[in-house]
């Protein structure tokens, strides 16, 4: 499962209702849509790509422009751009501030605490992976009491702890408790505001906004899924197959579908292919307690990618049953699913009633999960 | 004696009358698990497999002087029936069910903290003591025999795959315990190998381990200062791409780390050996027995 990501634009909805201060922006679609939204600001604008990844800066997706005109070239130019091989489908208009300090704040959740922690720093503008490599010293932690919640006193310590003194202490505070009150009410796995300017007439806004929310708590949040008038999570059409299905997949670069019942196995068949010198393309994991038509379901989706060129199965059976997982895999093949080689190796519950199965469809097994690898990246070889 | 369930453990199964409540249950039960009795709202007074279904946990509790509790009740329930079992003193708390919202699991963790109380996943298939015939989940019972390894592992079949070695290279388990695929868990690895140093019937561990977090790290860093019985160590993940969720919720490489690399790299220090494949964990503790 993935968190929902939401857009720049999104997040920054949702920090409004919540009183955090952002610059004044408006969405655009057009250069020509960006012209107007850079008219209605009237003052000079950045023009900022919206996609769900990191460093759109560097990639040239955040470019300034002084002049209306100028906004809707600038738009013209970022909205043809992918980055890291997403499209760019709509950008951000947004008032130019005049930055004097750019600051970091976040709210994550600490897996080993098990704990929100609640991450500040006055070196904001880097991600806080590399402000963690660069200066660790100029990151502040605070854990939040799951009982109490984050106390306003706790939000002024984080600031003071930052450097920062007098009225600001205020300033930056409110952030942090408007950010955790966004965290309680939407199930927030991450949110950060990167950067937060202070700018030179000594105001804070938030000029960026990440807001990741658990995926497993959207049923708590149909109105926000629904005001999103998009799917939740950027899916290509064999992606969505698999969650419809339940079922965990992850494309990689190579050639091998991997096909299993739990993730744990599943990352290990992954590795014993690489092990005997094969590539992944395919991490599929059907879950507990397949049925034929789960695994040929799962075979089906895994043969739309058109990068595999070979087929391994396995399974562990516990709560999965082999004799019918050995049906999936005779009715995908006799269904003409199954263009590549397939590699089959199966143990556990009904082994045997599976094992003889597969013999009377001429199809044929291995009993260990190395011999399977190695076999499948051997058949891989031969058909290159 | 082994670890947190022995023979004496008596069940509660939360979530009874629902489908995998129903059919894990008849498993236990065929197994040998003294399940005593079943817990699903509005359902008191029902029966599932020849065991009493009550509204309450402590109304289970008080008739059957139950000990502990295995959750199946659906994810937007599960932090609700785990928090009830913790209030009527169970311990440990099972909790199988997957998708669970991060923030009702802290709530959860915290909760039993205080207490005192282990929380066994979310997202698990439970533990299992082969000696007591106990099993409080989903595994199956047949893969694990008796014996003296401790065993904890971040997946289900992957750790029946290794047990399933094991128990042909003629090495038993004294409890196995599926620690959960979520980012955040009950009991880590580092208390769970405290449970196991604790336990005279455990003289060895194998720790299965996957991509995400640090908690592989913490235990590595354990074991080096503060275990002498030997360890066995494997890492699932070693071709994981950054940025993907392989299937468990916690099994993420973010950024630079969580790697696999990292977490061998780290046992490697402590001098516990790393399996390249499921099969040498058993080939590699024949070694060292």
């Amino acid at each position: 499962m993935r968190n929902m990501k939401l857009f720049e634009h999104e997040a920054k909805e949702i920090f409004r209702k919540f009183a955090i201060p952002t610059p004044p922006s408006g969405v655009a679609r057009t250069p020509d849509e960006a012209r107007e939204r850079a008219a209605e600001i009237g003052r000079p604008v950045v023009v900022k790509a919206q996609v769900l990844t990191g460093k759109r800066g560097k990639a040239g997706g955040v470019r300034f422009a002084d002049t209306p005109e100028r906004a809707a070239s600038v738009a013209e130019q970022i909205l043809a751009m992918r980055i890291n091989d997403l499209p760019v489908e709509t950008v951000l208009v947004e008032e130019k501030l005049n930055i004097r300090q750019e600051i970091y704040v976040g709210i994550t959740v600490d897996r080993n605490e098990r704990k929100y922690v609640v991450i500040g720093s006055a070196a904001g503008g880097m991600s806080i992976e590399e402000l963690a490599e660069e200066s660790p010293e100029k990151i502040i932690k605070r854990y939040v009491d799951p009982d109490l919640g984050l106390q306003p006193f706790e939000a002024r310590e984080i600031a003071i702890a930052m450097g920062f003194r007098g009225k600001q202490i205020h300033g930056l505070a409110s952030f942090f408790v408007k950010l955790w009150r966004i965290v309680t009410q939407y199930d927030v796995e991450l949110t950060e505001i990167n950067p937060l300017i202070l700018t030179e007439d000594g105001r804070f806004l938030a000029a960026d906004a990440r807001l990741n929310i658990d995926d497993n708590a959207l049923y708590r949040h149909k109105d926000l899924v629904e005001a999103l008038r998009r799917a939740p999570v950027e899916q290509n059409e064999r992606e969505r197959l698999a969650a419809e299905h339940d079922m965990a997949y992850v494309e990689l670069d190579g050639d091998i579908a991997c096909i299993c019942n739990g993730a744990g196995l599943t990352m290990a068949t992954l590795d014993a292919v690489a092990l005997h010198g094969g590539r992944a393309s395919t991490f599929l994991d059907l879950g507990g307690g397949a049925d034929a038509k789960r695994v040929e379901k799962g075979i089906e989706i895994a043969m739309m990618y058109p990068k595999v060129k070979a087929i391994l199965v396995n399974i562990m059976g516990g709560i999965t049953r082999c004799d019918e997982v050995a049906k999936g895999i005779v009715s995908a093949r006799e269904d003409g699913d199954v263009k590549v080689p397939l590699v089959i190796r199966m143990v556990g519950t009904n082994e045997e009633e599976g094992q003889r199965i597969l013999q009377e469809a001429g199809i044929p097994f291995l009993k260990t999960m190395e011999e399977a690898a190695a076999k499948v990246v051997e058949l891989v070889k031969e058909a290159a | 004696m082994a670890v947190l369930v022995d023979k004496d453990t008596r069940v509660i199964i939360q979530g009874i009358t629902g489908s995998q409540g129903t059919f894990h249950s008849a498993a236990m039960l065929e197994y040998g698990t003294r399940v005593v009795a079943g817990v699903t709202p509005g359902k008191g007074g029902a029966e599932v497999n020849g065991v009493p279904v009550y509204d309450s946990v402590r109304q289970a509790k008080e008739e059957h002087d139950a000990t502990a509790s295995v959750i199946f009740v659906p994810a937007p329930f599960a932090g609700d029936a785990a928090l009830e079992a913790i209030a009527a003193g169970l311990d440990p708390v099972v909790i199988i069910t997957e998708h669970v919202p991060v923030q009702d699991e802290m709530r959860v963790i915290h909760t039993a903290r205080r207490r005192g109380v282990t929380i066994i996943g979310p997202n698990t298939p439970g533990i299992i003591t082969p000696g007591a015939r106990q099993k409080l989940g989903i595994m199956p019972g047949h893969v694990f025999m008796d014996g003296v390894v401790g065993l904890m592992s971040r997946s289900g079949t992957l750790t029946y795959e290794i047990a399933a070695g094991m128990t042909n290279a003629g090495i038993g388990i004294s409890t196995a315990i599926g620690l959960g695929g979520d980012p955040c868990v009950g009991l880590t690895p580092v208390e769970a190998i405290r449970l196991f140093q604790q336990d005279s019937d455990t003289r060895a561990l194998v720790l299965v381990g996957e991509i995400g977090g640090d908690a592989e790290e913490r235990a590595a860093t354990y074991i080096k200062e503060h275990i002498n019985m030997p360890v066995v160590a494997f890492i699932a993940g070693r071709t994981a791409p950054p940025g993907k969720r392989m299937g468990h919720a916690g099994a993420i490489i973010s950024g630079s780390s969580g790697t696999a690399a990292a977490k061998i790299q780290a046992f490697n220090d402590a001098d516990v050996p790393v399996a390249d494949r499921p099969s040498d964990v058993a080939r590699l503790l024949k070694d060292m027995l």
